[in-house]
């Protein structure tokens, strides 16, 4: 890796990590992980969808409500990533434990099928449950003992359709709770959310709907008072041929003959079926770039730092993470 | 997610013990949509992998195969919402215009065409809606209660709350419109095939969920200790029960509890009515005319979401027709391998050459290495779901290069779904 430059983001500590359902949000979102921990910061990466996306991205064990050493962030200074997969019925119980000491109560509660009414039914008190542990992970007081200071918190977020409406935890609890302790948790998660120290990502592929749909997702970030991080642009094909080749390749004005003698040189003799099948497919891949820079265009009008990320043939393993971790380090974002 | 679900999700993946790795058998488009016992058709998936364009293919593809078809989408793309007259959100079917009838001339292949007997009209319709979640809710309410109790249950600030934001309301919702559908179709001949696209859960099982969730949510034990104070027998539980109050005046207030208090009291009447509402749904899904399409995209995360999704509803005994993989890598023409391509490479640079020809050639054959290693992969993920479902008929459509937003681009998927037959292998 290059020496990096430094973080567009400095001031930051809580990175939520967005995208349309396909982009690959958890995967960037680990990547940003790995990311920041390279450069010998200690990060928790916490996922609340319940779908152990973390576990498999990183293959160890599903996760349980407890902080877990997952990775090692890539270099000799590398910091640690700690993983969390935070659910809400854990994050009631813990928190009425840490705030109320209910004791017998809190068992009631949960017999008489208050927790999981709290959880699956009472809107936004689950989003509520599951962005305060987030800033308890974030803030960590004296009430939880010994508990590890970590240096950023990256979210695998719920997906742009609804990430204003989560994050916008006190809308979505007025005119339930207007007034009690409820609502003065809400105040306090929605005073770290709309600060400085954290900024919200958003990811896309080239593609109309999900370019649309960031837009969107900024615009409604922006109403909300939430602050609009970068724009991630993931799974963006090989950049291989420059401009003028795409150009001679759409306009089919390649000659074959000189694609065939270069083959003979790579000794690749496979006639001139193999050229005319490799001149379609060069041109049906410029096709496709005019389209991604179409979309481009618009993910710049967004007006937020962008960051781009290829498509990893291979798919995404853990060395797939190290690769797009390190380009998210070279372009800025960590 | 409730615990059920999570039971089962950990339900472990185990395939028939004679499978072999190998192709799966392909769906047929046209005898599904040609059926005419199949009134029913649910698109079923995890979210970004084109299941509301799926639905919408197949709709129209059916209504210009002769069937009267509605279909009933979630949260489509703009354009496309557009072009199929939907974009107002009023939660009635609307004629879709443009969709042209083969049937017209009849088909000496198929008997339905011409056959008179049922009474139906020969040629095809498409009808299309978007759901309004909160508008079908508030409706269900309307036609269970009292005008007056209504309007009560309506204002209330919970209510409010509960039909416009609770995880789950879209998804039994859909259910719910689904069942609307379903009668109107019944009684009025008006479509002989409702089509449902499903909404992007964070798990494509969720609305399979959705209705139990709520019902039993409304006839919870919860719901019993709230309404405690004014039902005789409930008073067993008393020893709990002003643990459990004060605890909850403590930690979410008086007011709160009081307003879902009035709520709950109010609701209580309802409740026979949706936990049948809810059955009927259930039923319903499991009904012989009824099939379910899991779609997907050839990556990991979307094809484990479809595996679980294939066995949630064998378990429940809900008929699977197939599985739709969209979005699939284009396999190159020639049998030039990656790593030749890749070695064809290396031997241009090793050489020097940095003439035009030389920097193209080197460019398309490292495109060449990475589409072949690509469309491997997605080969290697679709064989492991087919080695674990081998009975699953399945549909593998190619990535489009553009998004569809007008009928015709939905032809092209209705008729690459149609020619996918046999491509599975």
């Amino acid at each position: 890796m290059p020496p990096a430059p430094t973080s567009d983001w400095p001031a930051v500590q809580l990175h939520i990590v967005t995208g349309k359902g396909g982009t690959g949000k958890s995967t960037v979102a680990a990547a940003l992980a790995l990311a920041i921990a390279s450069r010998g910061k200690t990060v928790l990466l916490c996922e609340v969808e319940g779908r152990q996306g973390i576990a498999q991205l990183f293959d160890v064990p599903p996760l349980p409500y407890e902080e877990r050493r997952i990775a090692h962030g890539s270099g000799r200074a590398g910091g640690d990533v700690y993983a969390l997969a935070i659910d809400p019925e854990s994050a009631m119980m813990e928190y009425l434990a840490m705030y109320y000491r209910l004791g017998r109560a809190g068992k009631a509660l949960d017999r008489f099928g208050v927790i999981e009414f709290a959880t699956t039914i009472a809107p936004g008190v689950r989003d509520v449950l599951l962005t305060g542990k987030l800033y308890e992970t974030a803030n960590r007081n004296s009430r939880n003992k010994g508990a590890r200071q970590y240096d950023a918190v990256v979210l695998d977020a719920p997906p742009t359709g609804r990430i204003a409406q989560f994050l916008n935890v006190n809308d979505e609890l007025a005119g339930l709770a207007k007034m009690g302790p409820i609502k003065s948790q809400a105040d306090t998660v929605t005073t770290l959310l709309r600060s400085r120290r954290t900024a919200v990502h958003l990811v896309t592929v080239l593609e109309e709907m999900p370019v649309q749909e960031t837009a969107d997702g900024v615009q409604q970030l922006h109403d909300a008072g939430l602050p609009v991080g970068g724009v991630v642009v993931n799974l963006v094909r090989p950049q291989d041929l420059d401009t003028e080749a795409r150009t001679t390749l759409l306009r089919r004005t390649v000659d074959p003959a000189g694609v065939a003698e270069e083959l003979g040189v790579a000794r690749i003799d496979d006639g001139a079926n193999l050229v005319a099948s490799l001149l379609e497919e060069g041109h049906d891949h410029a096709q496709r770039r005019a389209l991604e820079d179409e979309q481009r265009e618009l993910v710049a009008g967004i007006g937020a730092p962008t960051y781009e990320l290829p498509k990893l043939a291979a798919g995404i393993d853990l060395t797939g993470l190290y690769e797009l971790a390190a380009e998210l380090c070279e372009q800025g974002m960590a | 997610m409730t615990r059920a679900t999570r039971a089962a999700r950990t339900h472990p993946r185990v395939g028939p013990l004679a499978a072999v790795t190998g192709t799966e058998p392909a769906l047929d488009v046209d005898a599904l949509l040609d059926d005419p016992d199949h009134r029913i058709i649910v698109c079923c998936g995890a979210g970004g992998v084109g299941k509301t364009t799926t639905s919408a293919a197949l709709a129209l593809r059916a209504a210009e195969r002769g069937r009267k078809v509605v279909v009933l989408t979630i949260d489509p793309a703009r354009r496309l919402a557009q072009a199929m007259g939907i974009e107002a959100l009023d939660n009635v079917p609307r004629p879709v215009p443009g969709v042209i009838s083969a049937r017209s001339q009849g088909d000496p292949l198929d008997p339905s065409s011409t056959g008179s007997t049922t009474g139906k009209p020969s040629g095809g319709s498409l009808d299309a809606m978007m759901l309004d979640m909160k508008r079908t809710f508030d409706e269900v309410v309307e036609s269970q209660a009292s005008a007056e109790k209504a309007a009560q249950i309506l204002a209330n600030p919970f209510y409010v709350a509960v039909s416009s934001s609770f995880a789950g309301t879209q998804e039994y919702m859909a259910m719910e419109k689904l069942g609307q559908l379903d009668q109107d179709a019944r009684r009025t001949g008006r479509w002989d095939l409702i089509v449902v696209d499903t909404p992007p859960s964070r798990s494509a099982l969720d609305f399979l969920d959705a209705p139990e969730r709520l019902a039993g949510f409304l006839d919870g034990r919860f719901m019993r200790l709230l309404l405690a104070p004014a039902k005789g027998p409930a008073r067993l539980m008393t020893a709990g029960f002003g643990l459990v109050t004060n605890a909850l005046t403590r930690i979410i207030g008086a007011q709160v509890l009081r307003d879902m208090q009035t709520f709950v009291t109010a609701f209580d009447t309802l409740f026979g009515g949706f936990r049948q509402r809810a059955q009927r749904t259930f039923e319903l899904l499991q009904a012989d005319g009824t099939a379910f399409l899991v779609v997907a995209a050839p990556e990991p995360d979307a094809l484990r979401e479809a595996a679980y999704f294939v066995e949630r509803l064998k378990e429940e005994r809900m008929p699977l027709a197939g599985l739709v993989v969209n979005r699939a890598s284009r396999p190159p023409e020639g049998d030039l391998s990656a790593d030749r391509a890749s070695a064809g490479v290396e031997r241009l640079r090793a050489v020097g050459g940095t003439s035009p020809a030389a920097e193209m050639t080197a460019g398309l054959l490292r495109l060449h290495a990475d589409r072949v290693r690509i469309v491997e992969r997605e080969t290697r993920l679709r064989r492991s779901f087919a080695t674990s479902h081998p009975d699953v008929a399945t549909a593998v459509l190619p990535a489009l290069a553009t998004d569809v937003h007008d009928l015709d681009g939905l032809r092209t998927i209705g008729d690459l779904l149609a020619r996918s037959a046999g491509a599975g292998a």
